[in-house]
């Protein structure tokens, strides 16, 4: 190249200052490193970074901590949104935010979820859906899909059996409590950018007191999928879309 | 004509998903035949056709990927 463009006032991207500069230690293309990135961007870009408190989940998420540089803690299992109630209560000028995986969120956490939704408590959910145990190697969420096969459903999930796929941002969205839900995904440039915009949305909802915004991003884990990123992003595309669809469930009126 | 770009990417925190080759519009980015220190081929530019559009930097899970366009 003729010209050297690498210098200060020329730079359009680079990683947000709301994220450490830790390594992470998600597996090669896994989505909940771009999820952290947009939801860091999304503090930094609306000045709030000194002002947030997020809560950790167990799951392969459960170093989150370490990646967002604002306070955190760390809940037990499916316990984040229980937590946060009590932060939030006693913190209500504080931006809070819960980050859980669909076995934390969906599985244990179900009465934890559902609960905080019905009682509108003021902070943002972001559950990160990508149909599998990660952490653990790959067994049977409540949000796998109808005959994917995981650890504990080798031949496939059975709905006779195994009951069918949840779909817990549809379940929230119809209790008062909730007051934004939607559904993203971080597998293109464009969407990406849409996950970003919903939680900035949602901060701003919860400046409001508005009640519960719960984000939902279909994501992807290509280590226990068996695939490669690339691939992981297709068949999401292909298979978690349908049953699965983006865009807002619940909007305020 | 579209403005120019460059991207910088850190070697040692990518894990060589190549997510970013399939995001980028102009193929700029194509793997290393090398491997960094924790054995990952990475991501190199392979022509300079690059725009800045930042979609290889927005996508990519370990932000490794920094990004400038020509004023
Ligand atoms: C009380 C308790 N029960 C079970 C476990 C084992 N466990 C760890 S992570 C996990 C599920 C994680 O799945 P998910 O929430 O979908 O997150 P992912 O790893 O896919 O991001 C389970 C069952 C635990 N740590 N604690
Ligand atoms: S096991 Fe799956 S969810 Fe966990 S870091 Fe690896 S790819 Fe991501
Ligand atoms: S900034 Fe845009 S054009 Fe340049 S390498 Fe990245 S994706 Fe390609």
């Amino acid at each position: 190249m003729a010209e050297n463009l690498i210098k200060p006032e020329n730079l359009v991207y680079e990683k947000t200052n709301a994220m450490t500069d830790r390594v992470l230690h998600y597996c090669p293309g896994c989505g909940h490193g771009t999820a952290h990135r947009m939801l860091a961007e999304a503090i930094e870009e609306l000045e709030i970074q000194g002002e947030t408190i997020g809560i950790a989940p167990v799951g392969c998420s459960v170093l989150a901590y370490y990646y967002f540089d604002v306070d955190m803690t760390e809940a037990a299992h499916g316990r984040a949104p229980a937590v946060a109630t009590g932060i939030k209560r006693v913190m209500p000028e504080k931006y809070v935010f819960t980050y859980q995986g669909d076995g934390d969120l969906a599985a244990i956490g179900t009465a934890e979820t559902i609960h905080a939704c019905n009682r509108g408590e003021n902070f943002l959910i972001v559950f990160i859906n990508n149909g599998i145990y990660g952490m653990t190697g790959g067994q049977m969420a409540p949000t796998t899909l109808e005959n994917m096969k995981s650890t504990t459903s080798p031949r496939g999930r059975d709905i006779k059996t195994m009951g069918s796929p949840l779909k817990i941002s549809e379940l929230v969205a119809e209790l008062p409590g909730t007051y934004y839900v939607a559904r993203h995904s971080v597998h293109t440039p464009a969407n990406v950018r849409k996950t970003k915009r919903a939680f900035k949305k949602a901060f701003q909802y919860q400046k409001d007191n508005k009640g519960t915004c719960l984000i939902e991003v279909v994501s992807n884990c290509p280590s226990n999928w068996k695939m490669t990123p690339v691939e992981s992003n297709k068949w999401m595309e292909e298979n978690m879309f349908p049953y699965y669809p983006l865009g807002d469930i619940k909007v305020p009126q | 004509m579209a403005k120019k770009g460059d991207v910088v990417i850190q070697i040692e925190k990518c894990k060589g998903c190549e997510i970013c080759l399939a995001s980028c519009p102009q193929s700029v980015l194509g793997m290393s035949d090398k491997v960094n220190s924790k054995g990952f081929k990475y991501a190199v530019k392979v022509n300079s056709a690059c725009t800045g559009c930042a979609n290889c930097a927005v996508i990519c899970p370990d932000a490794a990927i920094t990004v400038y366009r020509e004023k």
